[in-house]
């Protein structure tokens, strides 16, 4: 599904990733921990096409294409997610008709028919409904007013919605009430399959309680420190980076 | 939003240029000869079969705009203008009434095709007997200078509303044209209104009795077509008490290396209750990405609120035209009259336009309310200039002015000129401005979920206008959204 070898980005002079090597099978969920600033956003970032950040080195291949390659839509409409660590906000513009622009939008690119406003409105609202959002969410502009936990939720929502293929969560745990966890835990397990793989960027254990990954990276410095299965989260909830970090210097 | 992808991709492929609607009908004119002088406005009043009074009100007009000089306050920068150098007069030569669809000018009807105009329209615009079916919106289409055709009359007459070209309300209405000629936007109003008072050709009239809710909305489309003429619309649209009315103004040039000019004046006139919403999708030819050619729009609107309670809502999203000036503007004199501005001015590449509006307060308890919304984009100029004027009397006067500017890249200009000028203590004025631009983060949101950069532009520019775009009847506000995507493609990246 995604396969990255030492890839090195920079955001002007300034190198952030520093060799990151990483394979997430197919149907396989992987988390991604570390300290803050240690570059898990950048590799978010630079693996979905944002504009600021220079690969200076290495590759990315998803599904076996040359994803550095691609412009963000062309990544999107091929099934990669990001849900971002800070959704953006768009004035004006309706929730429910960018999500339906996004939806059909992939929906083309997959050869499918558009969906028209009264097919997507039912599929929204029973989404919307599962998630627990309430309905005037799809009525409110995109994130505009929207409480932390609102836009997260928000962000789960548009993934659900577009059924990627590999999604990549930021930092989506942070901010939600013990109950939107679960509800977000839920949204993804609901979407494993063998054809869905996710990075799932997290600070804590609790989330991997409700989604439990294939494999736990730490990334420090902007590069891969230390690999393994659902334990060592939890043993780096107990000891904190400190010690890994050390080793791995 | 997938129509505007659909829309890019039409105009890529019919459009050189960009500019959709820069087809040029080939259709037999009758001109006058070139330049301005009394001779020519006498022939313009012959050709017409004008009463006397209002040859003289034209001469009057002539000679004052003589002896005035071309404003030159706005933000505005172009070649002076030979005045003598246009044609003032150009008509399709006149032949007897089709019979059907198939004897008319069959680039006649292409026009109209290109226009958008509904099939069951283009009929009746043409001029077709009998061929009046119901869709619900009544059209009269000015070409060059002269009215072509004014579709639903008989529907309309039934109720008492009056929808013609105004050179035959001066036939047929002689009492109402000059009753309310004038009235709103004096000959002497204004460099460019005197030019229009003295040469104006054609444009609309509107009456709407005592009482009647027009029952549909009133549209025109104006479009300057033959070479080197000066396009000089006249409109008058009159509610009397409790009457309101609808009405939609769409325009179109075609591309041309010279610049045309364009002076339009618009006089509304509401009574006791009546109603008067003016729409305009304003797209006459910008000029090309290097500014070469484009319209020259120099437009006074002014609506008087003479009666108690009255409303005038103007509402303007303008994408073309090379060069605007333009201060759709109320006059708030019935006690508890309302004025509403609600403006999209979208400019790229080598456009200007200058635009706002004027309030003037003059009853009780008269409130206003100014929403412009500014886009500049390429090497384009955008200013917004509004007046608000609280009189004296004008006690309980409220107005609420915002005012936003999106820009669009680095070369092009945003600027905002608020006059206020309050002479009553208890009146309440505010002002509210803001600047902002795209941001490259909402640009990349919107491409991660799958919308390609122009779709994302089209996306987030319409959201930011969309306080003013909701204020559109429901079919304009579609095509608007459209043209404000393809004005400004290839504006970003
Ligand atoms: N636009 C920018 N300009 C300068 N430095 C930047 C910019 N964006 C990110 N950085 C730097 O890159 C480094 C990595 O940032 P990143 O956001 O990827 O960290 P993170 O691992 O996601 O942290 P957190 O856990 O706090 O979300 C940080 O040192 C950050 O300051
Ligand atoms: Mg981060």
């Amino acid at each position: 599904m995604l396969e990255i070898k030492n890839l090195h980005a920079s955001i002007g002079e300034k190198p952030i990733l520093r060799g990151i090597t990483l394979t997430v099978p197919d149907g396989q969920v992987h988390a991604i921990m570390g300290p803050n600033g240690s570059g898990k956003s950048t590799l978010s970032y630079v693996l979905s096409g944002h504009s600021d950040f220079t690969v200076t080195d290495g590759t990315a291949h998803f599904d076996g294409t040359d994803l550095l390659a691609m412009e963000p839509e062309a990544r999107a409409q091929a099934g990669l997610f990001l849900a971002f660590q800070a959704p953006v906000e768009l004035p004006g513009v309706g929730n429910a008709n960018f999500l339906r622009t996004a939806l059909n939008a992939v929906r083309k690119a997959r050869g499918e028919p558009e969906l028209d406003a009264a097919q997507f409105l039912k599929l929204a609202r029973a989404e919307a409904k599962r998630l627990q959002m309430p309905d005037d969410m799809l009525k409110r502009n995109v994130n505009v007013g929207f409480s932390g936990g609102e836009k997260k939720r928000n962000e789960v929502l548009q993934m659900t919605m577009l059924q990627p293929k590999l999604a990549i969560l930021d930092e989506t745990d942070s901010g939600l009430d013990i109950d939107a966890l679960k509800i977000v835990g839920d949204g993804v397990n609901a979407l494993r399959s063998p054809g869905f793989s996710a990075l799932v960027i997290t600070h804590h254990q609790r989330l991997l309680d409700h989604i439990v990954p294939d494999a736990v990276h730490v990334l420090a410095h902007g590069r891969i420190v230390r690999s393994g299965g659902a334990d060592l989260a939890r043993a780096l909830e107990a000891q904190g980076y400190a010690q890994v970090i050390a080793e791995a210097a | 939003m997938p129509a505007i992808a659909e829309t890019l991709n039409t105009v890529q492929s019919v459009a050189d240029n960009g500019y959709k609607w820069g087809f040029e009908t080939d259709i037999e004119m009758e001109f006058a000869p070139r330049g301005l002088n009394t001779d020519i406005v006498r022939l313009i009043s012959e050709r017409k079969g004008e009463p006397a009074w209002l040859l003289e009100w034209r001469l009057a007009a002539f000679s004052a705009w003589q002896g005035m000089e071309e404003p030159v306050w706005a933000l505005l920068n172009y070649p002076k203008i030979d005045y003598q150098d246009s044609y003032y007069y150009a008509a399709p030569k006149k032949k007897a009434g089709p019979a059907s669809l198939d004897e008319v000018d069959p680039e006649l009807l292409r026009m109209y095709e290109k226009l958008g105009i509904p099939v069951s329209e283009r009929a009746i615009l043409a001029g077709v007997e009998g061929a009046e079916a119901r869709p619900p919106m009544a059209v009269d289409a000015v070409f060059d200078s002269v009215s072509v055709a004014t579709t639903f009359r008989s529907t309309l007459a039934k109720s008492g509303v009056i929808f013609c070209p105004i050179s035959e309300a001066v036939r047929e209405h002689p009492e109402l044209v000059r009753k309310y000629l004038g009235s709103v936007v004096p000959p002497t109003d204004n460099y460019f209104a005197a030019l229009n008072s003295a040469v104006f050709t054609d444009g609309s009239f509107v009456f709407i009795p005592k009482g009647v809710t027009c029952p549909m909305e009133l549209s025109t489309y104006f479009r300057i077509n033959a070479k080197n003429t000066g396009q000089f619309e006249r409109t008058l649209i009159v509610c009397e008490e409790g009457a309101s009315v609808s009405y939609l103004e769409g325009c179109t040039a075609p591309m041309r290396d010279e610049n045309q000019l364009h002076a339009a004046v618009v006089e509304l006139v509401v009574l006791d209750d009546a109603k008067i919403k003016y729409s305009t999708v304003q797209n006459w030819y910008p000029g090309d990405a290097q500014g070469r050619g484009g319209i020259y729009n120099f437009v006074t609107k002014r609506g008087a609120c003479r009666g108690a309670r009255s409303k005038i809502s103007w509402t303007q999203v303008e994408t073309g035209s090379a060069i605007t000036w333009k201060y759709p503007s109320c006059v708030l004199q019935g006690e508890g009259s309302v004025g509403e501005f609600y403006s999209v001015a979208l400019t790229n590449n080598h456009q200007q336009a200058d635009t706002g509006t004027k309030m003037i307060h003059i009853g009780k308890n008269t409130t206003s309310t100014i929403v412009s919304k500014g886009i500049s984009a390429g090497h384009s100029n955008n200013t917004y200039r509004g007046l608000v004027r609280i009189l004296p009397k004008a006690a309980g006067a409220r107005n609420h002015t915002q005012c936003d500017s999106l820009l669009i890249g680095d070369l092009c200009g945003a600027h905002t000129v608020p006059y206020i000028e309050c002479r009553n203590p208890g009146a309440k004025v505010e002002h509210e401005a803001t600047t902002s631009k795209i941001s490259e983060d909402q640009l990349f949101y919107c491409r991660q979920r799958g919308l390609s950069q122009e779709d994302a532009v089209g996306m987030i520019v319409n959201g930011f206008c969309r306080e003013v775009l909701k204020e559109l009847p429901m079919e304009f506000a579609v095509e608007a959204q459209k043209l404000l995507a393809v004005s400004l493609e290839g504006s970003v990246g």
